[in-house]
């Protein structure tokens, strides 16, 4: 198909490169240098959408981020889809896909565009919160059709195949916008040595100076443009990032910058050389001095109809004709309040298409750009508007009337005009998104009608973005605030002289206000009149909710939907808001506005996630014996960041052992033989200094003032609340110098508690913490021959009376500097070798080695829960959960309530409610039944036959079968459970079945403790 | 009151539209209400609801400083579930369940309540015995919920990945079917109107600047549009709920964080339960306009400002495409905080204050809107009575002296 509306020649595209494209299935062709937009438009394509609510056709309106109706699917594979595309910021590439995202069976004949027509009536802003009542029971069934047609793009439902990239950036000055105003700032900054970072969101930068019609020292603006750029590209101290929008402006100058790397080449990043490229890259920018040089955006009229297709703002014309060489129509009528939009008809005229006529709102229109449009005899018809647009699928006709916007009616005949392009402006509206992105209310100027940008400390907004219009003060205030900036950034800003270029000053009369254009029947009687085209709002629908009370600006955008939109209501929001001022009786900074927030165009998830998906999502923690225990077969569990030996399969008789099976033989091997764990998890703490001990005594709940060098004492901590946060054993390693061992998952938690209570409490104790948690593997080799094992391998004596249980001992092991530490998790002989972690697999492979006459059996953590479990012995955070006490667990050995200096926790414990006596208690719980294995986290009854909600005294918190005793037993919390040995509990479970268990002690083996300490 | 209805659309749609009613109106400060409400967001104006509704207290004002419904309650993820742990919760958040089912119809507002079940995901063998446990409790709480094993969570969201090849593979779920989302700006303005229309004054654009305080109790309240008389005064304004306490001259154990939340553009259905997960640490839900709707944890900081860091958006956004990698080419249209008042033990204060007739109700933290009919149908009743409600008994101030709190970190993490 032939590219109907292509002008022969203009237009920034290179007519010698076609792409071939499709849209909707059907292929066309345009060239390089179009956006997906400026083809369809090209190609004629009249409709490209239907609209969300009434399913109304929908054409292309702007030209740019404003755009709110060519939202379009992108995509040639499932794995690719792009949902909700902006056409008109989508550079056209060979092969792209696009489809329109409504529009069922499609978007030139739709069946729900009949519904919208038959039911649009009984549709008013919020009828779903009048409706759908009755009956309560079919809401769900109402909701689903609902949700079916709303939505706009779909979702891919295949992994994305790119990946994308952040960068961290610092610079002096980071100009947003490469307009006049921004190159102005960015090339002033530059010269004068500030490191600047000059960003644009278009494919090319230069802003409005791509499609202007003025003169800069006498040539096309856009020399200047070229030149400026070529000297930028060519400084060390610039950094040029066109396709890059700043969407995000937080606090202290941090300005996330997306930069679209490879989204003008392909649906899916191209490779370069033998690498993929990042789709996307984010910058993420500190700046000491940001330049807004953003510009402004168009606002359209609001008349009836005005969402035909056809109908466009002004600006947009402009665009298309000069920059792509697009013609979107035949015969144009210009509706406009101002002499900027006149440049629409003198593009039309000059593109060799018919003006209509030029209807403008003001009574008198003065200036150079009406004298140029009188000269050419272009019929300009004054004190009137476009009331309403003809046409159905596409403009036919304009129904012009005289209009007095004061009394807001239509004060004349009507007169209806046919033509096929509507272009209206009702004035620009400077883009202060970014800057509200801070929580800076903008500021409502009259003499221009617009807000601008509130004061921001570090922000300099310059041109169009402050209101500043004509060009040859665009680019002076452009060079003033570069220059302001680079002076607060703390450089001098003197170097620049004769930089400021020759611009023919043009004389522009005043523009007028007109927000909503008034018709002969009033706004609720009216064709509709559209206010957010992507959210179907009418000026009725804004009339309606200031009538039914909706008076704040935010309450009324709630409830019409507008600005909701993914164009966050750029093109509407301000005609909106004076609409709702009008019917208020109130003026438009009263109103107000609502508060803009990031994205100022939308970013895709990935590009804000970086590389922090699949295999960096989290980091996975591997112990140095890591590849051992792959080798071994070993089921990994989850602990924190770590992967952790869950249990050792082995096969036998070719089939792979259970959890179960493996579990009780490596239980047994531990209480017959000897196990090994690789321990190495636990999180270690190097304390040192002069007060490290009085340091260990406030943090801890038990006593720490006469632990000896070589001795190692178990301790509990609690939060200032009382409840035991962690646990673990704490080595002196000398007079000023301990280790201590955290669980696994809290010892980064750990170690900011410990920061915190020196860094803001204790700051004058002298006590440093080091981490040294990989600096050590940990090996605990435990069982009754783990003496004899051991003595193979070390020069450490391990006669029993001279390194007892709770001592530590240095030496060598396997011919490797060691620290073995006597302790025990399993209630049996147990020592933990601690060897730099780089020579742990060497140590581990002669322990085997030597092991292998007793057996040595590897165990992981599911065993290792168990044998401590038959010992009694907690696990925080799995018998714990920050609501117990030490007292609760029957540990008052380890709590020094005499302690000199009070230590965390003490005061809570003793509030009245942790005094209570019945308080849930750590306890045993033998079923009565010995082959149940009751569940962990099965709820506690003392009367099982109470009826819902039942009353409920406590929880199982770890449940095991052990081989060792050959029945299940639990340990639990129960109200009351010290007191209530021997008692019978109950477990109501989801099946029915209700369990019966004894309360015992939670020590079920040994509770001498004599195993450990032969 | 003007009655909603289908029919009543088709009615005004006759006439243009042209004669619908004010939802609420815009009253002049009386000199003096029987019971004033300090803060116009969901749980105050429920509160005042109730209070006309249920009590037949109507000499009441909502005083709300800026616009009604603006602050979480136009700000949270919509959220609405009661499995919690402990009794105490339990109790609170299922008294409000209920009154969801049911509220579009009590309101004659759609609130549009979605009963589309919520997920809350296991990761770790410690997560699943959380999991076991609080299902547990809940079942015998008489709480609809369930656990889910990698196989039912899969079924339930297909385009999940629930694979073995994620960094903490789903190991299992809680689920909750009777939980769901629900439209937030409706509930406002559903129980603003139902206020209205029992001849409560809604005051907006009106800040409480001080408490009148006469020997120990309160009389009224400075505002900005003059001194207003009360007998009872209830204070519901969630991240401000500090500085209010601080002008009656005491404190509360609260911290004001930000919270952020974001969305997607809006997308043809593709999610239809709400999932959570405190492990990977991100939740997500699809409304029904198409949006994903996307949050996680609290800003670490103390802030009063609607808006948080960007490090939250970036941690946030991995968690759910490490959850759902088809989404990393969705994107992402806004962002926004919210001020969130949070309690040590992750629980509200619903409390007597040591100024007599003056009440608390804050300190929701992450969670306040899922509560949002059942904090106010208890705290109204407390109010009524002078007394505190005996849902709301266990959530006194006192229990941050005496130690017995209700901490549902360990069950909750993210509590929302």
């Amino acid at each position: 198909m032939s590219q109907v509306n292509r002008l022969s020649q203009g237009g920034r595209i290179d007519r010698s490169r076609q792409l071939h494209f499709t849209f909707n299935g059907k292929p066309y062709v345009g060239y390089a240098g179009d956006t997906l937009a400026s083809a369809l438009l090209a190609n004629g394509i009249d409709i490209v959408n239907r609209s969300f609510k009434y399913s109304r056709p929908r054409g292309i309106v702007a030209a740019g981020a404003e755009e709110p109706n060519a939202i379009v699917q992108l995509g040639s594979s499932e794995a690719t889809q792009v949902p909700n595309v902006r056409a008109t910021q989508q550079a056209l590439y060979e092969g792209l896909t696009a489809r329109s995202t409504n529009g069922w069976p499609n978007v030139q004949r739709d069946l729900m565009g009949m519904v919208g027509k038959l039911s649009g009536t009984f549709m008013p802003p919020g009828f779903y919160y009048k409706t759908f009542m009755a009956p309560a029971s079919l809401w769900m069934t109402y909701e689903k059709y609902i949700r079916k047609s709303a939505g706009l793009g779909r979702s891919p439902t295949e992994p994305d195949p790119d990946s994308y990239d952040h960068i961290n950036q610092h610079c002096d000055v980071l100009v947003i916008g490469a307009g006049p105003a921004g190159l102005a700032a960015a090339v002033t900054a530059a010269r004068n040595g500030a490191r600047v970072i000059l960003c644009d969101e278009q494919e090319e930068m230069g802003g409005s100076l791509l499609d202007s019609r003025e003169l800069i020292d006498d040539s096309p603006a856009v020399q200047w443009v070229d030149r400026v750029i070529d000297e930028l590209a060519a400084m060390d101290n610039v950094t040029l990032l066109p396709r890059t929008t700043a969407n995000g402006y937080h606090d202290h100058n941090f300005v996330t910058l997306h930069e679209r790397c490879t989204e003008h080449l392909a649906d899916s990043a191209p490779a370069s050389g033998s690498r993929r490229q990042a789709r996307s890259r984010m910058h993420r920018v500190r700046a000491s001095q940001v330049v807004l040089a953003t510009g402004a955006h168009e606002r359209p009229l609001v008349y009836a109809n005005n969402d035909v297709p056809g109908n466009l703002l002004a600006g947009a014309v402009s665009t298309y004709i000069r920059r792509y060489g697009v013609a979107p129509g035949q015969k144009l009528v210009l509706s406009a309040t101002n002499d900027h939009a006149y440049r629409a008809a003198l593009d039309w005229r000059e593109a060799g298409r018919e003006v209509v006529a030029i209807v403008d709102a003001r009574a008198n229109p003065q200036g150079d750009l009406v004298a140029k449009a009188r000269t050419l005899g272009i019929p300009i018809i004054t004190e009137s508007a476009v009331i309403e647009a003809k046409g159905a699928e596409r403009v036919s006709g304009a129904r012009v009337a005289k209009i007095d916007a004061t009394r807001f009616t239509v004060a004349g005949e009507v007169e209806e005009l046919a033509c096929d392009t509507i272009a209206s402006s009702g004035g620009y509206s400077p883009v202060i998104h970014l800057s509200s992105h801070t929580g800076t209310r903008p500021t409502w100027r009259d003499d221009i009608l617009g807000f601008v940008p509130g004061e921001v400390k570090g922000l300099t907004s310059v041109g169009g973005a402050r209101g500043v219009y004509p060009l040859d003060d665009v680019i002076r205030d452009g060079i003033d605030g570069g220059r302001q900036a680079t002076q607060a950034a703390g450089l001098d800003a003197n170097a620049v002289t004769g930089l400021v270029p020759q611009v023919s000053a043009r004389e522009d009369g005043a523009a007028c206000a007109l927000y909503q254009v008034p018709h002969l029947k009033p706004s609720m009687r009216a064709p509709k009149q559209f206010v957010d085209l992507q959210n179907d709002v009418t000026a009725a629908g804004i009339e309606l909710a200031t009538r039914e009370g909706f008076e704040s600006i935010e309450h009324v955008k709630r409830y019409t939907a507008m600005g909701f939109g993914t164009d966050q209501g750029k093109l509407g929001n301000i005609n909106g808001m004076a609409i709702a001022a009008r019917c208020l009786h109130r003026s438009i900074p009263e109103v107000g506005t609502t508060v803009f927030r990031p994205n100022y165009t939308p970013v895709t998830f990935g590009a804000i996630v970086g590389r922090h998906c699949r295999d960096l999502f989290d980091p996975e923690r591997y112990t140095a014996l890591h590849q051992w225990h792959v080798e071994q077969g070993a089921e990994f569990e989850d602990v924190g960041q770590w992967k952790r030996p869950w249990y050792f399969p082995r096969t036998v008789n070719g089939k792979k052992e259970t959890l179960h099976e493996a579990v009780a033989r490596e239980c047994l091997a531990v209480r017959e033989r000897v196990g090994i764990l690789d321990a190495s998890t636990l999180g270690k703490i190097d304390i040192q200094g002069a007060d490290a001990r009085e340091f260990l005594g406030r943090v801890y709940t038990n006593k720490w003032a006469k632990l000896a060098p070589g001795r190692v004492r178990y301790g509990l901590m609690c939060k200032d609340d009382g409840m035991l946060m962690d646990d673990g054993t704490t080595s002196c390693l000398g007079e000023n110098h301990f280790l201590m061992t955290t669980t696994t998952g809290g010892a980064a938690g750990v170690m900011e508690w410990l920061e915190l209570w020196h860094q803001t409490e204790w700051p004058e104790l002298d006590v440093y913490f080091t981490s040294v948690t990989d600096h050590w593997a940990t090996m605990t080799v435990t069982g009754p021959d783990a003496r004899k094992l051991l003595a193979e391998l070390t020069d450490i004596d391990l006669d029993k009376e001279q390194f007892k249980f709770m001592d530590w001992r240095e030496g060598t092991v396997a011919g490797v500097p060691a620290r073995v530490f006597r302790i025990s998790f399993t209630g049996e002989l147990a020592y933990e070798i601690n060897v730099q972690a780089n020579y742990a697999m060497h140590v581990w492979t002669a322990l085997f080695k030597h092991g292998e006459k007793y057996d040595l059996t590897p165990y992981g953590t599911e065993t290792m829960h168990v044998l401590r479990a038959e010992k009694g012995l907690i696990i925080v955070g799995q018998d714990t959960d920050g609501s117990v006490t030490p007292e609760d667990l029957g540990m008052q050995w380890a709590i020094g309530y005499d302690k000199p200096y009070s230590w965390i926790g003490k005061r809570a414990l003793s509030r009245s409610d942790t005094r209570r006596t019945d308080r849930k208690q750590f306890v045993g719980l033998k079923p009565k039944d010995p082959k149940v294995v009751l569940e962990e986290g099965a709820q506690i009854v003392f009367d099982p036959n109470q009826s819902i909600p039942m009353s409920m005294v406590g929880h199982v918190t770890s449940s095991y079968y052990s081989p060792t005793l050959g029945h299940g037993f639990a340990l639990a919390v129960v109200k009351g459970g010290h007191e209530r040995m021997g008692e019978t509990v109950y477990l109501p479970m989801v099946d029915g079945k209700v369990h019966e268990a004894e309360i015992v002690s939670p020590v079920f083996l040994d509770p001498k403790g004599e195993r450990q300490n032969v | 009151m003007q009655r909603y209805s289908g029919f009543g659309l088709v009615k005004h749609a006759l006439s243009h539209h042209e004669n619908w009613q004010r939802q609420w109106r815009n009253p002049t400060p009386k000199k003096e209400y029987d019971v004033i409400i300090v803060g116009g967001g969901g749980h105050g104006l429920a509160t005042a609801y109730y209070l006309a509704k249920e009590h037949g207290i109507t000499n009441v004002a909502v005083i709300e400083k800026g616009w009604l419904g603006g602050g979480n309650t136009a700000r949270n993820t919509t959220i609405v579930r009661s499995n919690y742990l402990w009794d105490e919760a339990a109790a609170l958040y299922e008294h409000s369940m209920k009154l969801w089912e049911g509220l579009s119809q009590d309101l004659n507002y759609n609130v549009m309540f979605s009963q589309r079940g919520v997920l809350n995901l296991g990761h770790t063998l410690q997560d699943m015995r959380d999991i076991q446990r609080r299902v547990n409790a809940n079942r015998l709480n008489g709480i609809d919920s369930q656990v889910l094993d990698a196989k039912g969570v899969q079924e339930l969201v297909p385009i999940m990945d629930c694979s073995k090849g994620a960094r903490y593979p789903v190991m299992g779920a809680s689920w909750q079917p009777r939980a769901g989302v629900a439209r937030h700006d409706a509930v406002a303005w559903g129980f603003a109107r139902g206020a209205d229309a029992r001849g409560v004054d809604i005051l907006q654009q009106t800040e409480v600047t001080g408490f009148k305080i006469l020997d120990g109790r309160i009389v009224g309240v400075h505002t900005n549009r003059g001194d207003i008389g009360a007998k009872t005064v209830g204070c519901v304004a969630a991240g401000n709920s500090g500085v209010l306490a601080k002008m009656a001259g005491f404190n509360l154990p609260l911290e004001s964080h930000p919270l952020q939340a974001l969305v997607s553009e809006p997308l043809k259905p593709i999610l239809d339960t709400v999932v959570m997960s405190n492990h990977v640490h991100g939740y997500i839900s699809q409304s029904d306009k198409g949006d994903l709707v996307i949050g996680a944890g609290i800003d670490g900081y103390l802030g009063y400002g609607q808006r948080g860091s960007y490090s939250t958006v970036e941690h946030t956004l991995q968690a759910i495409v490490e959850m759902f990698p088809i989404f990393s080419r969705v994107r992402m249209n806004r962002q926004w905080g919210g001020i969130v008042d949070t309690c040590p033990d992750a629980c509200p204060i619903l409390s007597a204050t040591p100024v007599k007739g003056l009440f608390f109700n804050c300190g929701w933290g992450t969670g306040g809107f899922k509560a949002t009919p059942g904090s106010g149908h208890v705290f109204a009743a407390s109010l009524a009575k002078g007394e505190m409600h005996p849902i709301a008994a266990p959530f006194s101030i006192d229990r941050f002296h005496t130690g017995a709190l209700v901490d549902e970190h360990g069950a909750a993490g993210v509590a929302h």
